[in-house]
């Protein structure tokens, strides 16, 4: 890892750290989330622990998509990106350190969460570690495709409002199958769920950083 | 080191709109080019050309060194420093913690301090970058153009929101940086305080 690319990334994690950062603000999201559908839905404990893995995982998704449009925009907005450009690495690592400074700063701390969370639904130790296990191989893939929207939306006024839009679709297949994986193992069968999450995290962290590069590359030409 | 900056036939279309066609200058090492013009008339847009923003709809753009001849645009931003018109700072960060990162983003080797004091805001080292002013915020931006150590600087109006004696450190830097090699073009209504080639954008 060279030099420059640390010290962007270690900035975006201070950023997202500061008052006004979005680290906290994703957690606090979730959190209440997932507090308020229990109430919703009633004490029916057995009905809980079998939406739990959904509901987390739901929760999970919009919770990272608030913080995404804070990746790109803020450093568009206020000339930081321009700067950012001309530095010696390749616009290609810039997306990179960005995506990995999103989900450092929110898909880890959702994931180390999400037992306490599972608490709530009366989900059993196995579900859990299943939650746990597949929100960590899943949340690269959301900030992955998050990456890619907050990028494309750059010069949009309110981009922030869109991207959701064209987000979501996308990351249905994380959704199904990090859930998935969930209600499988409760169930007691064998499953492929986990390795096709794997399989599209894999893929979306590969080819992330390209795409978003590309759509940094338009923007700044916009 | 540089030798020269060197446009032929440049055009620039935004939107549908023709900015400016068949644009040619020269720029040579240690000399100050000051582009002029109306508002609206492309002097931005010229920069984010050079810079490799934007791509030109027509013509060539080089940077001519003592090693090769560099075209491509992102290879042309490598060798720029930039001031733009938005400021680019964090108001969540100090003004160290601010500079530090363009220092290690940009692999400068240069001693912070000295440059804080130079621009005149050693004092401000500590303090968040909300509570500057807007001409402490153009001085940091000089600080960050000595930092990055760019051999051809892009100004878009360097001398705005600066007091008198901002101006006069912003010339005298622009100047130093040409005493030592380097090229400067700058878009600016206002006076240099010093003898700089002029071109004036969108004149019939």
């Amino acid at each position: 890892m060279s030099f420059a690319f640390r010290s962007l990334l270690m900035r975006d994690l201070r950023l997202a750290a500061r008052s006004g950062g979005s680290a906290f603000l994703a957690l606090a999201f979730f959190a209440l989330m997932a507090t308020l559908v229990p109430l919703g839905v009633g004490a029916d404990l057995h009905l809980l622990a079998r939406v739990a893995a959904g509901v987390l995982w739901v929760g999970a998704v919009l919770a990272a998509l608030l913080s995404l449009d804070r990746l790109f925009q803020g450093d568009f907005d206020d000339g930081s990106l321009d700067l950012i450009a001309l530095s010696p690495l390749s616009l290609e690592e810039v997306a990179l350190a960005k995506f990995l400074a999103h989900w450092l700063s929110t898909g880890l701390p959702l994931t180390l969460l999400s037992p306490l969370l599972a608490l709530f639904f009366g989900l059993s130790p196995l579900g859990t570690e299943m939650l746990v296990l597949s929100l960590l191989i899943g949340t690269p893939a959301v900030s992955a495709v998050g990456a890619i929207g907050a990028s494309l939306t750059l010069s949009l006024k309110r981009g922030g409002l869109i991207l959701p839009l064209l987000i979501l679709p996308l990351l249905t297949p994380v959704v199904i199958f990090g859930a998935g994986a969930v209600s499988t193992a409760l169930d007691g069968l064998a499953n492929g769920a986990l390795g096709l999450l794997a399989a599209f995290s894999v893929a979306a962290v590969l080819l992330s950083p390209f795409v978003t590069a590309a759509c940094v590359r338009l923007n700044l030409a916009g | 080191m540089i030798i020269s900056l060197t446009a032929e036939k440049l055009a620039c279309v935004r939107g549908d709109r023709q900015v400016f066609t068949a644009l040619n200058f020269q720029v040579g090492a240690g000399e100050v080019l000051v582009v002029e013009g109306a508002n609206g008339v492309g002097k931005t847009s010229l920069l984010r050309l050079i810079a490799g923003f934007l791509p030109p709809a027509t013509g060539s753009i080089a940077i001519t060194t003592d090693k090769n001849v560099i075209s491509d645009g992102e290879e042309r931003g490598r060798q720029a420093g930039w001031l733009g018109h938005q400021d680019g700072i964090k108001p969540q960060l100090s003004v160290g913690e601010q500079l530090e990162f363009f220092a290690h983003l940009y692999g400068a080797r240069t001693e912070l301090e000295g440059v804080l004091n130079q621009v005149g805001l050693s004092r401000q080292r500590l303090l968040p970058c909300r509570y500057l002013s807007a001409g402490q915020k153009k001085r940091l931006g000089l600080a960050r153009l000595m930092i990055s150590a760019r051999p051809l600087w892009l100004l878009d109006e360097p001398f705005a929101a600066l007091d008198t004696a901002g101006r006069v450190l912003a010339s005298a830097l622009m100047q130093a940086h040409c005493a030592s090699g380097g090229i400067v073009v700058a878009a600016s209504h206002d006076p240099f305080g010093f003898a700089a080639r002029s071109m004036r954008l969108g004149a019939p």
